[in-house]
Parts: structure tokens; sequence; C-alpha cells
């Protein structure tokens, strides 16, 4: 009896000496982590894609949270409603900022671009795009190797094997920037999404002048200035050759779409035109 | 037992076609296209403008910044305009294009065949002529040859080494250049050895150019400071690094230049264009360029002027054939394909390589078997496969620690991959990410 009396109480006491060490040196080396960091983790997507600027979403909360405001913050996966959830934990008001997209700035299909030699080295575009000016006479468009295809984390930018030109698809595109990012051409552009999904925006990066652009690609900007000729709302800009159109100054008219002469211009979800509406645009021009 | 370098090298078939084939000098074109940047380092800002009347020698561009170099007219005419031309990447850069009217040299240039030895100059005047010529590397890397003759402050020259090694297969306008203007090269090389002041000169000649080297040793004899080192055949022999390391067996430490170990390489048509330089007052405006591939008719090296198009000299050569798969400029190891042929000669060009097309397209990617070739073929001792992977998944720091800018793109990797990986394709895109981020971090 009295073996197992002593046994017990010297392991209750062994227990109990090490637990006040181990709770002293808890004490010691206590991290306090604001517990607001984890709530706001839990509000973000958990898509962890970079998108925001910050090694996935965990230091993007930690950051948010030791940040005094919330400027210069944003997720562009969650959007504006993730952005709410989060200044509503931290008891800050989010800024208002319209949902962006990608958009591909160039459509020199085969069609459009007819190749003048053949690249059989790495299928990579930076690799590509290091050592020429690609396949065609048109040294600033899509080389179509699809390193843009290979960034996207959501599945949501693909090449049309028809084309040849990659295609983002909007309901999956997140604006997360990786494959503005990955385009050795810098063609890819975070556009503002618009209401039901309606853009215009110039897809051509070509900086050639006029008549070598045009010889190289049906469908180039050929800086005519036409476009920024007819815009009403100063929305576009000319520079190197070629027209830029302002997204925030764009209030959606369709004026500089018609006038383009070589198509450059391009419209996304608009409903058809009226007939007697563009004669009447044409008129005005 | 011949020298040669210690690390890695290959030994690629030679096909040297046009070997022993005299210069020619080619018909003046109707029109040259001269771009303002045929040099590593800032391209030169335009000091001419349309309708001016230009000389041959006429100075057209200054240089810009350190590294840069100047552009003169290779022809006499009319400029008839500043503009973007396309050059032998696809890319279009700046050029002037000048209308050929005649054939009229600047006074000041003497253009006599004698061979003129006069060696009375100082350091800095040998440098400033060079720099005025705009000489740069004729070996294919056109770096300003004035820039690397003025080694950085602390550094002491003690021998320069002329690299005659033309080790790229099928190339031979070096090898023609020295059959021909022997004494004058050696002129250029006393000057090369007095703007650096160093005592002593070794020329490095690879054994399969035997005329040459018992040509230049007979030479030699006559100069007691210049010795000539015959070297076995082994790619890339010509890489600056491995020509020390052939010949005066010291090797440059990872990430040093040439001249830690007491070194300068210049190429031998570099040493020729001193020469002219110097002697003649003639910048540099034209350049042998060797047209050459297994259906070329009539594979030759030719005299070119700067701005000629690539396609005059092929014409010359017998014109296109009919299996042409690929048109290299450069050798077929570190040359690179040109997107067209209605490009100009620039400085730079060492050769026009017409590779038929049974040979040219480049076999698919296979998996990496692990058989360790290219990192016994790398003369730099790197491992090429590893620095591969690495780009392919950006891992930056790793890329680094294994040195991935010490590669000198020699291309003895790809070519032994028996899985037809494109290494230096990637090792390439690598070096040049991972030099980005060094740059950015000295800032």
């Amino acid at each position: 009896m009295s073996i197992l009396l002593t046994a017990v109480v010297t392991l209750g006491v062994i227990g109990a000496a090490s637990a006040a060490i181990l709770y002293l040196i808890g004490q010691k080396f206590k991290v306090v982590e604001d517990p607001r960091i984890e709530q706001v983790q839990e509000a973000l997507p958990a898509a962890n894609c970079g998108g925001c600027g910050y090694p996935g979403c965990g230091g993007f909360a930690a950051a948010l949270v030791k940040s005094d405001t919330m400027d210069g913050f944003y997720c562009p996966v969650g959007g504006q409603a993730t952005m709410d959830k989060v200044a509503e934990i931290l008891g800050r008001t989010a800024a208002v900022s319209a949902k962006k997209i990608a958009v591909v700035r160039c459509n020199g299909t085969c069609e459009h671009r007819p190749r003048v030699n053949y690249y059989d080295g790495a299928s990579n575009c930076a690799i590509a795009s290091s050592l020429y000016g690609g396949d065609t006479g048109c040294s600033f468009g899509c080389l179509g190797l699809g390193d843009c295809v290979e960034s996207c984390t959501f599945d949501a930018i693909h090449i049309n094997p028809e084309t040849m030109l990659p295609e983002v698809v909007e309901d999956k595109c997140t604006a997360c920037g990786a494959c503005v990012k990955a385009c050795p051409k810098d063609l890819i552009e975070l556009r503002k999404q618009g209401p039901k999904s309606r853009r215009i925006y110039v897809s051509c990066m070509n900086k050639d002048k006029g008549g070598v652009a045009r010889k190289s690609c049906d469908v180039a900007c050929i800086g005519c200035s036409k476009c920024f000729q007819v815009c009403p709302f100063e929305a576009i800009t000319m520079e190197n050759n070629l027209a830029y159109i302002d997204d925030d100054k764009c209030r959606l008219c369709r004026k500089c779409v018609p006038v383009c002469p070589t198509n450059s211009i391009w419209e996304l979800n608009f409903p058809p035109r009226k007939e007697v509406k563009e004669e009447a645009v044409k008129a005005e021009v | 037992m011949l020298k040669t370098f210690r690390i890695g090298g290959i030994h690629p078939k030679e096909n040297k076609f046009s070997a022993g084939k005299t210069i020619q000098p080619i018909a003046l074109p109707k029109q040259v296209m001269i771009p303002l940047s045929q040099h590593i380092g800032a391209p030169c800002q335009p000091i001419v403008k349309k309708g001016d009347k230009v000389k041959v020698g006429t100075r057209l561009g200054k240089s810009v910044g350190f590294v840069s170099a100047n552009i003169h007219s290779s022809v006499s005419g009319t400029v008839n305009k500043i503009d973007k031309v396309l050059d032998a990447s696809g890319y279009k850069r700046d050029a002037v294009i000048i209308d050929v009217e005649g054939d009229e040299w600047e006074n000041a240039i003497d253009r006599s065949e004698t061979v003129k030895k006069e060696f009375n100059f100082s350091s800095r005047e040998i440098i400033e002529k060079i720099a005025e010529a705009g000489i740069v590397g004729m070996g294919g890397a056109t770096f300003p040859t004035h820039v690397k003759l003025t080694p950085p402050p602390g550094t002491k020259a003690e021998v320069l080494i002329i690299n005659a090694v033309e080790c790229e297969p099928y190339l031979t306008s070096d090898h023609e250049l020295m059959m021909e203007k022997t004494e004058e090269i050696f002129v250029g090389v006393q000057l090369l050895m007095k703007a650096i002041n160093v005592p002593r000169a070794v020329i490095g000649i690879e054994n399969n150019k035997k005329d040459a080297i018992s040509k230049f040793t007979n030479v030699a004899t006559s100069y007691a400071n210049i010795t000539i080192q015959p070297l076995k055949v082994q790619y890339p022999q010509g890489g600056e690094k491995q020509l020390i390391d052939a010949v005066i067996r010291r090797q440059v430490p990872s990430g040093a230049l040439p001249i830690s170990v007491g070194a300068v390489v210049q190429n031998v048509g570099t040493a020729f264009a001193v020469y002219e330089a110097v002697q003649k007052n003639k910048p540099l405006v034209q350049r042998v360029v060797t047209v050459t591939g297994k259906d070329v008719k009539n594979p030759c090296n030719i005299l070119a002027r700067v701005g000629t198009p690539l396609s005059q000299l092929i014409e010359f050569a017998g014109g296109l054939p009919e299996t042409t798969g690929k048109i290299v400029s450069g050798g077929p190891m570190m040359g690179k394909a040109i997107a067209g042929i209605e490009v100009p000669v620039t400085k730079g060009t060492s050769g026009i390589l017409i590779i038929p097309t049974l040979e040219a397209k480049r076999k698919a990617m296979k998996d990496c078997i692990r058989c360790g070739k290219c990192v016994n073929v790398c003369p730099m001792g790197l491992n090429p496969t590893l620095l591969m992977n690495l780009t392919e998944y950006e891992v930056w720091d790793r890329a680094e620690k294994n040195a991935i800018t010490d590669c000198i793109e020699c291309g003895s990797c790809s070519y032994t991959c028996p899985a037809d990986r494109p290494l230096l394709d990637y090792i390439r895109l690598g070096k040049g990410k991972v030099m980005a981020i060094v740059r950015a971090r000295k800032n």
C-alpha cells in the first residue's frame, strides 16, 4: 500500500513541478497574436494567389491588421464584398472600387497577322521574346505560347486553338494580375469590368507607324487619331502611334468603335446596334 | 600534347567549307541600313539628319554613356531617313538609312594597302583612337574595345591574349583574315600591348588552322614579345575564360573579370581593326563575313560594308538553297536564327550560316534521364539540368547560389543533351532574371 502511495506522490510532485515549469516558459515566450488577424483571414477567399501583392491571404491579413488604413489594400479575388466584410471586422470603411477583369490587348489571329517565320525553340513566351520579335511582322503582338495560361491559378485564361490567342473566361477571372506579370509583351491589362460586363478597349499594342503596323497586321491600331477626335469625354489618349482608352473616363458611348478603320477597338457584351443609330454615328463623323 | 582548357568542352563537326577561300569584296548596295546600336551598351545618339551628305567614315552616331561605341557611315551618299528597321531578331531598332552615291572616303583615311608601322603613340592616344573609330569586339559579343582596354582602378594587366581560336564550326572569317593580313594583325597586337602596357602577348590558335599557325610562328620570330600558342580543337575555346585557362593556366574566379588574373583578351579581328584605326585612321565600317552552309553553292568569305542587307551576301554566295530551313547569324553554336534576310550586316556579324531543313528543326523535348552529360561538358563547371529546373520553377535564390550568372551561353549542354532539352534557352532566361535581381539589390 505504501509503495503505491509513494509512487503516486512522487509522480504527482514531478507532474506538478513540470507543469509549473511549462507554465512559466509558456508565459515567458508567449506570442500575442491579434485575434483579428485570424478573423480577417477567415473572411478572405483563401486563394493564396498573391494578387494583393502579399504572400498569400495570411500575409495580407497580417499586414492589413497592422496598418491603420485600408488604403492600398485590396483583394482582387474577393472584390468589394470581401473588403467590406474585412472593414467591418476592423471597424474601418473600405473604399469603393470597381471590379476589374483581365483583357488581352491583341487581336492578331493567324488570319489577320500572317506568319513570316517559325519558332521552334522552348515553348515559353519569356524565352521566345528574349530571343526574337515573334513569328509575324508585328513585334508587339501575342506569341501564343501560353505563359499567361500557365500563370493562372483560376483556370480563367486559355489559348484558343483556332486563333492562337489567349481568351479570358469572365466568370472565372479574379483580376489577380498573375497573367499581367507573366506576359513578356505586356499585352494583358486589368480593366474595369463595367456595368453588365460591358467594356470598350483598344485591342492592340503595336507602336509602329501606321503603314508598318497595317502591313504586319490587318487589325492593328494605326494611330490615326479618329477615335481620339470623336470621343466626347476625352477618354482617349494617343501615344507612340497607339490609342488608349482610359476606363475611368470612358462612359461606354461606343462612338469610337465604328470610326476605327482597322476595327481594332473592341466592344464586349453590348446589345447589337440598331442600323439607324449606326448610320447616324457615321453621318456625325 | 596540345593545351586546351581543363573543364568540359565538346568537339562538334568542324564543317569549315569556306576555309582557304580568299576574302572577296562585294559590290556596294544601293541602300544601307546602319543600326545605331551594334554593340553591347547604350545605343548611339544620331548626329546626322535627313538629306545630309555623308562620306565613308563620316560619323553618324555619337556614343553616349560609358559602355557605348561610335557609329560611322560605311558608304558615301545621302541620308534618306532615320527610322526603325528590323534587326536580326525581328525587333525594330533605330537605324540610319543612306542612299549610296559613288564611293567617296573621308580625306583623313589612308586607303593604301602598304603596311604601316608607326608606334609613336601613348597608351591614351591609342585608346582614344580606338574609341573614336567605334571598335567593338569582333568575335561576336561586340563589347566596346576601348572600355575593355581601360581596366578598373586597382587592377593591372600582365598579359594580352589574342583570340585566334575561331572555335565555332563553319566560320572561317578570322582564319582568312589571319592568312591575308598577318603583318597588319601583328602591328595591331603591338598597339594593343602598348595601350594596356603589358610586356607580352600570346596568340592562341586552334590546331585545325595549321597554315595559320606556321605563318604566324614565322612572323612572330621577328617579334620577341609575341608568342604563338597552338591549341587542341575544343569548343568553346574562344570563350574568354576558357582561352585564359588554355593559354596561361589561370582560372578566372566566379563573377570576376579576366583582369583579376592579369589577362586581357582581344579577338584577332579586333586587332586588325585596331591596326586600321590607329595606322590608317579608318573607322570600323566593314568586316569579313563568312557565308556558308551544307547546301550553299559557293561558301565564301566576304568583305562587306556595315549596313549591307544580308540578302545581298547570300546572293553572292549562290543564293538561298531550296533546302533552307534556318538562317543563323553567327556560328551554329552561339549564333542566333534570324527572322528575315532583309536585315543589315553589323559589326558583330561574323558569319551567315544556312542550315538545311532536315537539320534545322529542333526535336521535341523529352524527360531528363539524369545522365549528367550536360554537367560533364559545361566549361564553367555548372549543373545545367539543375539550373534549367530552377528557372522553370522560378527558384531564383537557389539559381543564384548555383552560379547561374557564370553561364557563358555556349550551348554545349543543349548540344550534348540526349533528351533534346532546351537547357540553354531556360538558363539564359534565368540568368537574365537573376542578374536583374542582383542589380536591384545593389541599388
